[in-house]
């Protein structure tokens, strides 16, 4: 602990020694007390343009080029121009090293922010969350991004820009339903992934002889055998990753299509955890930043104008506006995770009785840091709301559960209020608002008409009587037809079973000669 | 654990710039119409300077599986007075807040930036021009030479005396050839000497005379020729007359075409000379100088004097661009109406008076809308051209009742630049 009196730094300017000291400084806060365990930590600092560059493709440093991104980027660009938005003050990336990315354009202090909230709180978050461990590969993502945006580029040097374009469009249609939901046999190792492809395409390569063309293919099978080969193949069924049962079994898809698919299936993997977790992770990393910089201050390493700029920042990040607010734009991540986490240390360390009551398990165990990194590792936000979130905190939001049902004339229910009978109502309400089972259409595939015209049949469970909407619906439905390469049926139907609507889709010709 | 901070700020920006590219492809059509209402609302000397468009989103959206209607149940912060079994009344539009908040291309038109370029490009397309010509409006003019250093081969016009001896002498000391003073030297010492140094010295000098001739004064590999490189043709500047009738029988689409015309002019002289003017003149019965506004919007009435233009034209000229300072350009837009009495008049100003100092005059006729030119029957005006034009003025002449018609119009400056740029090059 030596030198923990002087300031890290004064005023707003700062130069790489200062980041290095703020690193460090944070560094020591961050392993001795609060017992964070993070990768190791790369900082990039990036201007304004490159934040831009970096929105645009999905906040990764680099990607496989498509137009939507070209898209995004003029439209981000524009806003920002015109001052409607403005920029993030750290991207941060799930890797090892973990990368942060930060804005020159920030002052000593927002660095000191940023980086206590991105290089360690986030940082702990993707290392120890069970989703990260289980879903992505820290290790490889970034080989991995490497090699889809070579191989993109090469499919697209060999096959032509506009068929590969197809492909993408339809798997970034798709790419919602391209994930699986429970966990496999064998965790995702994304380097061997891709030396494995490497290794196909070059065994491809060195096995090709055009003369194969030539030999006449007799009737080598029967009708049954082909039936029954094919049944077993589609065992996986009912399946509802799209993409996955696409690259595995699509009759007249090209090799190079199906790697593109993975490509996209892989990246929509990745990327699952971030959206179950959103409340959690900008609640730790904020809580993080918080108790960083408080710390901070309190050993005098930051000047009280500094600690103040600093409380400004923070306030804004977590401010929550109420309902009837026009600001008001559905539950701010970082505020509710920030509460939430708050309250957990306050039970944990000085609980009353209701605390006690509702949460047995950790009211006054003391060791806040401990029980928070437990709860980091092991929840997700549909789970960590409906354990943690406490009657107090439901007062302190003043929430409510209204209940819309379109076929009652009268209005809108107000179904539980923040009182003890509604506790355990608002509850299961606001957490199931953060269940990926309900936020995203449940749609699988449940058959293949194999004995007539190949037709791909698709089922959309309607939950709470909530359809599909029908152009959107239409045009992904084409791009599935065009993978398929045969026509394509999607049926609504709610949980008694009854159909409440049917879609069909025919492929397109020119994709079905791609 | 060591920290790593790397300083990224010097990378290579615009990594998005191959991103935008594709989405401009993709969005052609889209951006195309955008371009085309924008260019329509601003002023002849900005066509050329890019700009803001805004394209409808929907033609570019990226489809997903979404759900609407059905039973919604939510969580809301703040409540203030409600109590568990309040009804309240549902908001008047249908759903809000229907679409979910995670979708951020939620907007139904968005606005982005084009650069000069690419918006001069898709101009350009809008017009339907051959590629032929957008490749010469796109490209620089090459045109004039200038000197660029030397050469080993070349014509012997273009001998350069001085760096060939220069380096002819510079070869001559390298080789140590023997002077001629010496020789002379040793010439006079041979007429009175003795025998044996007469021997020596005869030797000597046989030896030198070979040397000299193995080293010649000037040798092939010593010659260098002027090079000369064509260049972008130096400051000129050109001025441009916009003349157009604007009597009652002009309708917007008339005016709407023939700015069309003047932009497309702009565009090519602008793409030629550094300097370009432009000099709007309108006229009823009598013709008047006015700025671009006036001109296209501006209320007017009264008869039709082509005569009265050409007149005012010719002042202009007289008084503020002598040609020999100046390109000057002519476009006239009419729907061709002229008085029966002016006909003479106005051929022969056009043939004595402007087309002499003119590089290029063109007329172009403007039509209703969909109407089919070949129906339109010769005007007055229509008449009186193509009568000057078959006795051999060099007069472009259109009638248009569509933008893609007007390109043809410009048909003759092209063409006529193509055997120009053969000799120069």
């Amino acid at each position: 602990m030596t030198a923990t009196d002087q300031l890290l730094f004064e005023g707003a300017d700062w130069d790489f020694r200062t980041l290095q000291r703020i690193c460090d400084a944070c560094e020591q806060v961050a392993r001795d007390e609060l017992g964070l365990d993070v990768y190791p930590n790369q900082i990039e600092v990036i201007t304004a343009e490159q934040m831009l560059d970096a929105y645009s493709s999905v906040g990764m440093p680099l990607f496989y080029k498509h137009w939507s991104f070209g898209k995004h980027f003029a439209f981000q660009e524009a806003s920002y121009r015109k001052g409607l938005m403005g920029l993030a003050y750290e991207i941060v990336i799930n890797s090892s090293p973990c990368i942060s990315y930060l804005m020159e354009e920030n002052t000593a202090t927002m660095q000191a922010l940023v980086i206590a909230h991105a290089a360690f709180g986030h940082n702990h978050f993707f290392k120890n969350n069970y989703l990260f461990k289980q879903w992505t590969d820290a290790d490889g993502i970034l080989d991995y991004l490497e090699f889809a945006k070579r191989y993109v580029a090469h499919c697209e040097e060999r096959h032509g820009r506009q068929a590969v374009e197809h492909t993408l469009d339809a798997a970034h249609a798709l790419m919602s339903h391209g994930i699986d939901r429970y966990p496999g046999k064998k965790s995702l190792d994304l380097r061997a992934e891709e030396k494995r492809a490497g290794r196909r395409r070059a065994h491809e390569e060195s096995a090709f002889n055009d003369l194969w063309r030539t030999v006449p293919t007799g009737p080598a099978k029967s009708g049954a055998v082909l039936d029954v080969e094919r049944r077993r193949q589609m065992l996986g069924l009912p399946q509802e990753n799209l993409l996955y049962f696409l690259e595995k079994t699509a009759p007249r898809l090209k090799p190079w299509q199906r790697e593109i698919l993975r490509i996209v299936r892989h990246i929509a993997q990745y990327f699952y955890p971030q959206s179950q977790t959103k409340v959690m992770n900008e609640g730790t990393a904020t809580y993080v930043h918080y108790r960083i910089i408080s710390r901070l201050h309190e050993q005098g390493r930051l000047t009280d104008g500094n600690f103040l700029e600093f409380l400004q920042s923070h306030t804004n990040v977590v401010f929550q506006p109420e309902f009837d607010d026009p600001r008001y734009s559905g539950f701010n991540p970082y505020a509710l995770g920030f509460a939430m986490m708050q309250d957990i240390e306050r039970i944990v360390t000085d609980p009353d009785d209701e605390d006690r009551e509702w949460f047995p398990d950790i009211a006054g165990k003391c060791d806040a840091m401990g029980v928070l990194r437990d709860i980091w590792a092991n929840y997700r936000d549909e789970s960590f709301i409906s354990q943690f979130m406490s009657p107090r905190l439901m007062r302190h939001f003043r929430l409510f559960h209204l209940h819309d049902d379109p076929e009652d004339r009268a209005g809108i229910l107000v179904d539980a209020i923040h009182n003890e009978r509604g506790y355990r109502r608002l509850r299961r309400e606001l957490a199931r608002q953060y269940d990926v089972g309900f936020i995203d259409p449940n749609i699988e595939v449940v058959d293949v008409d194999l004995a007539g015209d190949r037709r791909l049949m698709l089922r959309h469970t309607v939950v709470k009587g909530a359809q599909l909407t029908e152009a959107d619906t239409k045009r992904v439905l084409q791009h599935l037809a065009d993978l398929w390469s045969y026509d394509v049926s999607l049926v609504e139907a709610d949980a008694s079973g009854t159909v409440l609507k049917e879609y069909v889709a025919n492929p397109r010709k020119v994709a079905a000669a791609a | 654990m060591a920290i790593h901070i790397v300083d990224r700020r010097l990378n290579p920006g615009s990594k998005s710039l191959e991103n935008r590219q594709r989405f401009l492809r993709r969005a052609k059509a889209l951006v195309q119409g955008a371009v085309k209402k924008s260019s329509q609302s601003r002023d002849i000397k900005d066509v050329l300077e890019g700009g803001e468009v805004s394209v409808p989103i929907d033609g570019m959206d990226e489809p997903r599986f979404r759900r609407e209607g059905g039973t919604r149940d939510m969580v809301l912060p703040g409540n203030k007075k409600f109590v568990e079994g309040d009804i309240l009344p549902r908001p008047n539009q249908s759903g809000g807040k229907g679409r979910g908040a995670g979708e951020g291309d939620s907007e139904d038109t968005f606005r982005f930036v084009l650069s000069r370029d690419e918006f001069v490009d898709l101009f350009l397309d809008d017009l339907e021009l051959p590629d032929l010509a957008k490749r010469k409006l796109a490209e620089v003019e090459s045109e004039g030479i200038r000197r660029a250093g030397y050469t080993t081969s070349g014509s012997p016009a273009n001998i350069s005396v001085s760096r060939t001896v220069s380096r002819a002498l510079a070869r001559r000391v390298a080789l140590r050839r023997p002077r001629p003073e010496v020789l002379e030297t040793l010439e006079a010492e041979l007429l009175n000497c003795s025998e044996e140094r007469r021997a020596e010295l005869m030797a000597e000098i046989e030896a030198l005379k070979t040397k000299m001739r193995r080293i010649p004064f000037i040798d092939p590999i010593d010659i260098r020729y002027r090079r000369f490189e064509t260049v972008p043709k130096p400051v000129a500047q050109a001025v441009m007359f916009c003349l157009m009738d604007v009597s009652g029988s002009m309708t917007e689409h008339m005016k709407d075409l023939a700015k069309r015309f003047y932009m497309l002019l702009y565009v090519f002289l602008k793409r030629r000379y550094r300097h370009v003017e432009i000099v709007f003149i309108r006229h009823t019965d009598r013709a008047e100088e006015v700025d671009e506004q006036t001109f296209f919007y501006g209320p007017a009435s009264g008869g039709t004097l082509v005569s009265s233009a050409l007149q005012a034209m010719h002042d202009i000229v007289r008084s503020r661009f002598k040609p020999a300072d100046w390109n000057i350009y002519a476009a006239q837009a009419s729907d061709g109406d002229n008085s029966y009495a002016d006909g003479e008049v106005t051929g022969r100003l056009l043939t004595d008076m402007i087309l002499p100092v003119t590089q290029f005059f063109a007329y172009l006729e403007v039509g209703q809308e969909n109407g089919l030119s070949y129906d339109m029957p010769n005007s007055a005006l229509w008449t009186l051209y193509e009568g000057l034009r078959a006795s051999g003025a060099p007069l472009s002449m259109r009638k248009v009742n569509e933008r893609s018609e007007i390109f043809p119009v410009f048909h003759d400056l092209f063409q006529r630049r193509g055997p120009q740029e053969r000799t120069a090059s």
